[in-house]
């Protein structure tokens, strides 16, 4: 495991000295970048809709009860911004973009492509682990202000049309505003773009170590998306305390 | 990322006490030979012989245990070798991007090291291609082609680099035998053409004899004999022999319908 740390962290070190070479693969970033929005953009919105539903629905009656319905919109607007839009994106990203990516670097790695590249005096980091990198650094937390304003408007459908609770949308917004300011939005694009980093790294590292055949490519997939999770959920708690510690 | 700096056709490669183990199988076992300026060198032997391992070690795509690969004198590990001397290596499957066009595939060199004007590349990839006679399929997708048509791709992409060295692995396998002598053909017209080193892994014994100026026949991880191909026809070493001689037995036994 500290052997695969320590890969990735060199892996990181490489694609940012690579940095200055991005404008030279930029074609290459749009690329990802398409790919990345055409494959996510909708699923973010709809599970964004559901999300910022659902977290009205389990707290809106509890609040109403207690005659504090007003407070739904700041309730939902923090904990969409801060948490659940960054967590939950960087969750479906790991699952779709990241798969895809440890698949196509592996399937690369296995059908010698990458070989190819190296004989042709081609660094892979900077054909395929910088495009990728930069695109998803990028487009995560693009996704993630979709994510926040859909998640926002799935929390006042909820509020509005749902019995138990029933304010108004100007309430709902009203009280919004009140609890959630830009840097509260800003934490939220902070996080996602720190786990876009993991899931780049992670996956395009997995996509580079992968031997074998199918199977293996199919194994390198799995651990991109399991390592990618499980490490953005022990990273959320330890970069929500440091923007805690900041706040 | 730099250019290729020599501009003279053909280097000198030396193998020196090659020795290469994956988790503790010794593959290599101190091989030794040397590869002159220009020379069509075949490597031969059985499936599992180490041949493939070893173009990789000249290529400098692995790391060998022990003994050293020599480009001209200059280590293949030391920095800046693989700047200074131009090299290809056509694969086996030939390793195509499966997401660029034959045309992008066969530029590519060319295009990432920013080394001519996109017309220019578009003219070299024509060239290349016609060359490998594949005029006209520069937009095709390499899923869309033939084994031998890719593998002729592959040669085109090795063409564009304008290589000292080329390293072919395994050529004609998966190929007909029309097929095979035209890749067989292209290796020896580039050869005369540029002069450029060619050294060639393959157990096509065809192949073998048909194109090379010396041959090494390997197995187990040794070099059993090098040396020209009637050297190596009338060498009287039991594995050589069986190995150059192999052929079916049972339809001289069968009986005519």
């Amino acid at each position: 495991m500290f052997q695969n740390i320590g890969e990735m962290l060199a892996l990181l070190w490489r694609t940012l000295q690579a940095l200055p070479l991005t404008w030279r693969h930029r074609h290459k970033v749009y690329d990802q970048l398409f790919e990345i929005g055409n494959a996510s953009l909708l699923m973010a919105c709809i599970l964004s809709l559901f999300i910022g539903g659902v977290i009205a629905l389990q707290t809106g009656p509890l609040l109403a009860e207690r005659g504090l319905s007003g407070y739904i919109g700041g309730i939902v607007g923090n904990a969409i911004c801060k948490e659940l839009a960054p967590v939950m994106m960087s969750i479906l990203i790991a699952g779709r973009i990241g798969s895809a990516m440890a698949a196509e670097i592996g399937s690369m790695r296995v059908y010698q492509e990458i070989d190819a590249l190296r004989t042709m005096n081609i660094n892979p980091v900077h054909y395929l682990v910088l495009p990728r990198l930069v695109a998803i650094s990028c487009a995560l937390p693009i996704l993630v202000v979709f994510s926040i304003m859909v998640g926002w408007m799935g929390g006042a459908l909820v509020a509005v049309y749902n019995n138990q609770i029933g304010i108004s949308f100007q309430a709902y917004f009203s009280n919004l505003r009140e609890l959630v300011d830009l840097g509260k939005v800003v934490n939220g694009l902070f996080k996602s773009f720190i786990f876009a980093v993991v899931i780049g790294v992670v996956s395009c590292h997995q996509g580079l170590q992968t031997i074998g055949g199918p199977r293996g490519i199919g194994r390198s997939v799995t651990k991109a998306v399991v390592n990618s999770i499980v490490l953005i959920l022990i990273l959320d708690y330890f970069v929500t305390r440091f923007l805690m510690y900041l706040d | 990322m730099n250019a290729p700096v020599t501009t003279q056709q053909g280097v000198r490669v030396t193998v020196r006490g090659l020795r290469r183990s994956f988790l503790g199988q010794p593959v290599l076992k101190g091989l030794s030979f040397e590869v002159d300026r220009g020379e069509i060198f075949v490597v031969m032997g059985p499936s599992g012989s180490g041949k493939s391992v070893l173009l990789k070690h000249i290529i400098g795509l692995e790391t060998p245990d022990e003994g050293e690969i020599l480009i001209e004198g200059e280590s293949i590990q030391s920095p800046g070798v693989m700047d200074k001397y131009r090299m290809a290596m056509v694969f086996q499957s030939g390793a195509l991007f499966n997401s660029l066009t034959v045309g992008e595939n066969v530029g590519l060199y060319l295009s990432e090291h920013r080394l001519q004007a996109p017309d220019e590349i578009a003219r070299i990839v024509t060239e290349k291609l016609e060359i490998v006679g594949l005029r006209g399929q520069e937009n095709r997708s390499p899923s869309e082609l033939s084994g031998g048509m890719k593998k002729r791709v592959a040669i085109a992409r090795a063409l564009v680099i304008e290589p000292q060295l080329i390293l072919y692995d395994e050529p004609t396998s998966e190929l007909d035998p029309l097929m095979a002598v035209t890749i067989g053909d292209e290796v020896i017209k580039l050869n005369r053409r540029i002069r450029v080193t060619s050294i060639v892994v393959t157990h096509d014994r065809d192949l073998a004899f048909g194109i090379a100026d010396r041959i090494a026949l390997m197995a187990d991880g040794q070099i059993l004999t090098v040396g020209k191909p009637a050297e190596v026809r009338s060498n009287p070493h039991p594995q050589i022999q069986k190995f150059l001689t192999a052929d079916f037995n049972h339809n001289k036994e069968r009986t005519p319908l």
